[in-house]
């Protein structure tokens, strides 16, 4: 892959929840509770790629895809469209920016409004982003259904009368119908069958090849996001331990977490099974985050920096970065 | 209860309009549709059913017990209560659509944009909320009254004032509820602005309860005018209202039970008219799908 | 019943109707399988399959809501004659069941410690100070850290992954010889789901459990199953050894399940899909459920189901056509 301008880039991305203090705790002189979802995370995203992004539930890999398409607002950092900041522009430009950059979500029950059909759901994108003339918009719906696969008759149904999978192609046609550039999709495809999933999957590349589409692929399932992804990230606790490319990462992680992650994904071979947990201990609550590496307590290799100082995101090879104050002596081992 | 749910989803689907017909074909919602449309109709055309003239005195006739004559019986200055009764739908019926619609619209407006802006206009809502709710609803009314001085006008602009309050408390509930949806989220995400999105996506989700409770509410309203117009502080006699006509029947409830007992049925049997058919609505307006 | 030794569970012809609407729904359509003491046996299907109401009806769940025919035998004697009350001996004592969600299974309102003693005082003789010790032997059994110090504690104190030990330890408080797990892992992240594996695993292998587990994850059958059951619209489709089923597939639907997994493919090709999506209920075909779906179908599929036949070393499809699956995934 020549280099290219990335379309996105994130800069040490912060953001944090504060926790409603109850009556009690006030009394009771408690701090105020604070969910750290994320922690300075730093990330690019080139045009035409697809980048994938892995972690376990609460580790703020869906924090940060809601921030990219502004369903949040960052408390510190940048994120830059095309090389300009996101958070500068105006009103205008900012409705520029959200046709360009689609979010899809992870419900098919819920991320469709019951009362409208889908030409319904389908008009109204096509006409507050004025994509068509109103005499086009039709044709562009019958369009816009043929793309994902759709029937044409499924343009004058109710939501509920669609299986999980044709959901997800509406949500789809509707992501695409404002002709974006970059899609967001947050765990598409985690709430369907697998016979379904790779329908679904199979739709995503497609597309993408055809509409030259940048696609963030948010999952918590790491075989998916390995066969989908150019580059993958490894969320932990709101800070990317590691990104690189895909089949090296998967080959050979380096971070200690992306090794367990992946020994944990349940493998199809009967034959490689492992007759020891992957990793002890549970992710800590993003609502005190330990200090230091955030994954040393469950680490196997954690030293006393690691305690004490919170690991850099580092290039080790052309291929990838690894947050980890041990990247090297674990990669000669 | 994936299998379950499966199930029941996979079951309308054949049969279409099937649900929505079978509860409007309950027993429960025609009887109630029975009584509010033959409502309607005395209130809009009272003349039409009213045997006489509800304010014609006939000293021949000074609280004649029910008979052919007069069904409901004469009231102390001979009126006939069939007529009255009748003729006070006129008024019952505005009172349950101008005490409750004004109420609605502002609280139905006013709790949108709280749930989905939030910030401090949601905390200080907040607060109004505890502070009305903290009275009971018939003292706060009648001290609204009391300062703008009684008659139908001012119990609307009063009971409007107070009421608007739980309609606005309900519609941010419910909005609160639909926003946890992703497709309130996909709105944002598709550059839509929050009048679209609380207006056209949200709302129309979370109409149910309103509607349910806005039939309810037309129900209380009626018992409310009633309350008022016994009080004095509602209807002005000789304006025919049931309230006002439970009153005067009041001091002669020894001796001419019938001129408060048939403004008083025909209070229960609106009310009841009101929430039958509320009660079924609630399943017809539900979308369909949801559970 | 002559092989009563070998087989602790007995499933014949079972078969779950519910009925709606004044229609009858088959949910589960006369399965019928063996479990063996000590075997973990995993219940593979998609959603609708009917693998979580297979094991509910099992254990007398299902009768709430639908009519469950066919014979279960629990060591030679039918459970599905048995009235609720009769079930209770055997139901929580000699089989335990854990579920999906183990917060709505949980009595939020009771401490953990409570709840495990409640069960031990319905299954043991133990005193009230053995029904502690053994609380905490059972906390720590599942792994629980500091399980003493745990008992007080409500189910909210508890992560997801906590809560699904806890739940474990309540099962195992009666020293069941069966454990029903239904989905355990699905609502779990992917390193807590290998750790509750691997300990279902050891306390099969430790206490000589027997665990019919129910899952939608492939993957899962691999790393913890003995044999495995494939399930579809209510049916069994496949039986036998995981390592058979699972590299050599018979039957064209676990072909297809297998293959929709993106394992050992190139990265970004497209994947191999089965079309369309399983029949509701309502809808079932005539012939073979998955006929419409397969690209292998003839009209012999069509008009009649195949019967799950055996086709040697402990291996039955419901195939018309199974010897030809073969060289496909060989290619």
């Amino acid at each position: 892959m020549t280099y290219e301008a990335p379309v996105l880039e994130v800069e040490d991305l912060h953001l944090h929840f504060p926790l409603k203090r109850t009556l009690f705790d006030a009394i009771q002189r408690k701090e105020k509770r604070i969910v750290k979802a994320l922690n300075g995370v730093s990330l690019e995203v080139k045009r035409g790629e697809t980048l994938g992004i892995v972690g376990e539930s609460g580790c703020g890999k869906s924090t940060l895809a809601r921030c990219l398409a502004r369903l949040y607002e960052a408390d510190k950092g940048t994120i830059r469209y095309d090389g300009q900041e996101v958070a500068a522009k105006d009103a205008g430009a900012l409705r520029e920016y959200n046709r360009k950059v689609q979010m899809m979500f992870q419900d098919p029950y819920s991320s469709l409004n019951p009362r409208m059909t889908v030409r319904q759901v389908l008009t109204e994108a096509l006409r507050v982003h004025n994509m068509r003339p109103p005499e086009q918009i039709n044709d562009r719906i019958a369009e816009l259904l043929d793309l994902v696969r759709l029937p044409q008759d499924a343009a004058d149904k109710l939501p509920h009368e669609f299986s999980g999978g044709q959901r997800q192609r509406i949500a789809i046609a509707r992501a695409l119908s404002v002709e974006p550039e970059v899609l967001v999709a947050d765990e598409l495809v985690s709430a369907l069958d697998v016979s379904v999933q790779a329908q679904v999957v199979n739709l995503l590349l497609e597309l993408q090849d055809k509409l030259d589409l940048t696609i963030l692929f948010v999952a918590h399932d790491l075989r998916l996001v390995r066969h989908v992804s150019h580059r993958v990230a490894v969320i932990y606790l709101g800070t990317i331990v590691e990104i690189g490319d895909s089949e090296q990462l998967f080959n050979a992680p380096k971070h200690p977490y992306s090794k367990a992650l992946l020994a944990a994904a349940p493998s199809l071979d009967p034959d490689k099974r492992h007759t020891r947990p992957s990793i002890s201990g549970e992710l800590p609550s993003p609502l005190n985050v330990p200090k230091g590496c955030a994954f040393h307590a469950r680490c196997p290799h954690a030293s006393g920096r690691c305690q004490s100082e919170t690991p850099r995101l580092r290039a080790l090879d052309e291929l990838g970065n690894v947050a980890c104050h041990h990247a090297e002596a674990l990669l000669s081992a | 209860m994936t299998q379950l749910d499966t199930l029941q989803a996979s079951t309308p689907q054949k049969k279409k309009l099937h649900p929505r017909v079978k509860a409007l074909l309950r027993p429960g919602f025609l009887l109630g549709f029975f009584i509010l449309s033959s409502s309607i109709l005395l209130a809009v055309f009272p003349w039409a059913f009213a045997p006489y003239d509800p304010n014609a005195f006939d000293f021949n006739a000074i609280q004649k017990s029910p008979s052919w004559a007069h069904p409901f019986g004469t009231d102390n200055l001979g009126r006939d209560t069939l007529s009255r009764v009748i003729w006070a739908y006129q008024v019952d019926m505005q009172i349950a659509f101008f005490a409750t619609f004004f109420a609605m619209v502002i609280g139905v407006v006013v709790g949108s944009l709280v749930a989905y802006h939030g910030g401090i206009a949601d905390v200080l809502f907040g607060r109004l909320v505890d502070v009305t709710i903290t009275f009971p609803f018939l003292v706060l009314v009648i001290a609204v009254v009391a300062v703008l001085g009684p008659g139908l006008t001012n119990m609307y602009v009063a009971v409007t004032l107070v009421q608007w309050v739980y309609y606005a408390r309900l519609t941010r509930a419910e909005i609160m509820t639909q926003m946890t949806s992703d497709y309130a989220s996909a709105g944002r995400v598709m550059g839509y602005s929050s009048t679209r999105i609380i207006f056209r996506h949200l709302l129309p989700n979370a109409t149910t309860p309103l509607i349910t409770y806005w039939m309810t509410d037309m129900a209380l309203a009626i018992l409310l005018g009633s309350s008022l117009g016994y009080l004095g502080l509602g209807a002005q006699p000789p304006q025919a209202e049931w309230g006002v006509l439970i009153a005067e029947g009041r001091n002669f409830i020894t001796t001419a039970w019938w001129m408060s007992l048939m403004p008083g049925i025909a209070i229960v049997v609106t009310g009841l008219g009101f929430s039958l058919v509320g009660d079924s609505l609630a399943d017809v307006l539900r979308p369909r799908g949801a559970s | 019943m002559t092989n009563q030794n070998e087989s602790l569970l007995q499933v014949r012809d079972l078969t779950t109707t519910f009925h709606s609407k004044g229609r009858a729904l088959r949910a589960v359509d006369g399965i019928s399988f063996d479990v063996r003491a000590g075997e973990v046996l995993g219940l593979v299907g998609e959603s609708g399959s009917g693998k979580s109401i297979s094991l509910r009806s099992i254990i007398g769940l299902a009768r709430d809501y639908g009519t469950v025919e066919g014979n279960v035998y629990w060591k030679g004697e039918d459970l599905l004659t048995r009235t609720d009350k009769q079930l209770q001996c055997v139901r929580g004592s000699q089989i335990s069941m854990i579920f999906q969600e183990p917060m709505t299974s949980l009595n939020p309102l009771l401490t953990i410690g409570l709840q495990i003693e409640e069960n031990l005082k319905a299954h043991t003789d133990l005193d009230r100070r053995a029904r502690k010790a053994r609380a905490i032997e059972l906390l720590d059994t599942v792994g629980i850290p500091s399980a003493s110090s745990r008992l007080k504690d409500f189910p909210h104190q508890f992560s997801g992954g906590m809560r699904q030990r806890v739940m474990i330890a309540i099962a195992l408080a009666s020293n069941p010889e069966l454990l029903l797990a239904d989905e355990p892992t699905t609502a779990l992240d992917v390193t807590i789901q290998d750790q509750i594996l691997q300990l279902l695993l050891s306390l099969a292998k430790n206490l000589n459990m027997a665990i019919v587990l129910v899952t939608h994850d492939l993957g899962v059958v691999a790393q913890t199953c003995d044999r495995v059951a494939v399930m579809y619209a209510g049916r069994l489709v496949e039986t036998g050894s995981v390592r058979d089923v699972l590299k050599r597939p018979r039957h064209p639907y676990t072909l297809g399940l297998l293959k929709s997994v993106p394992e050992n493919i190139p990265p970004r090709t497209p994947l191999y899909s089965v079309p369309g999506t399983p029949p509701a209920l309502d809808a079932l075909p005539k012939g073979c459920a998955f006929a419409p779906r397969c690209h292998k179908a003839e009209d012999v599929c069509l008009g009649s189901k195949p019967p799950l036949s055996v086709l040697g070393d402990g291996i039955s499809s419901a195939c018309h056509f199974t010897v030809d699956i073969r060289e496909e995934v060989l290619a």
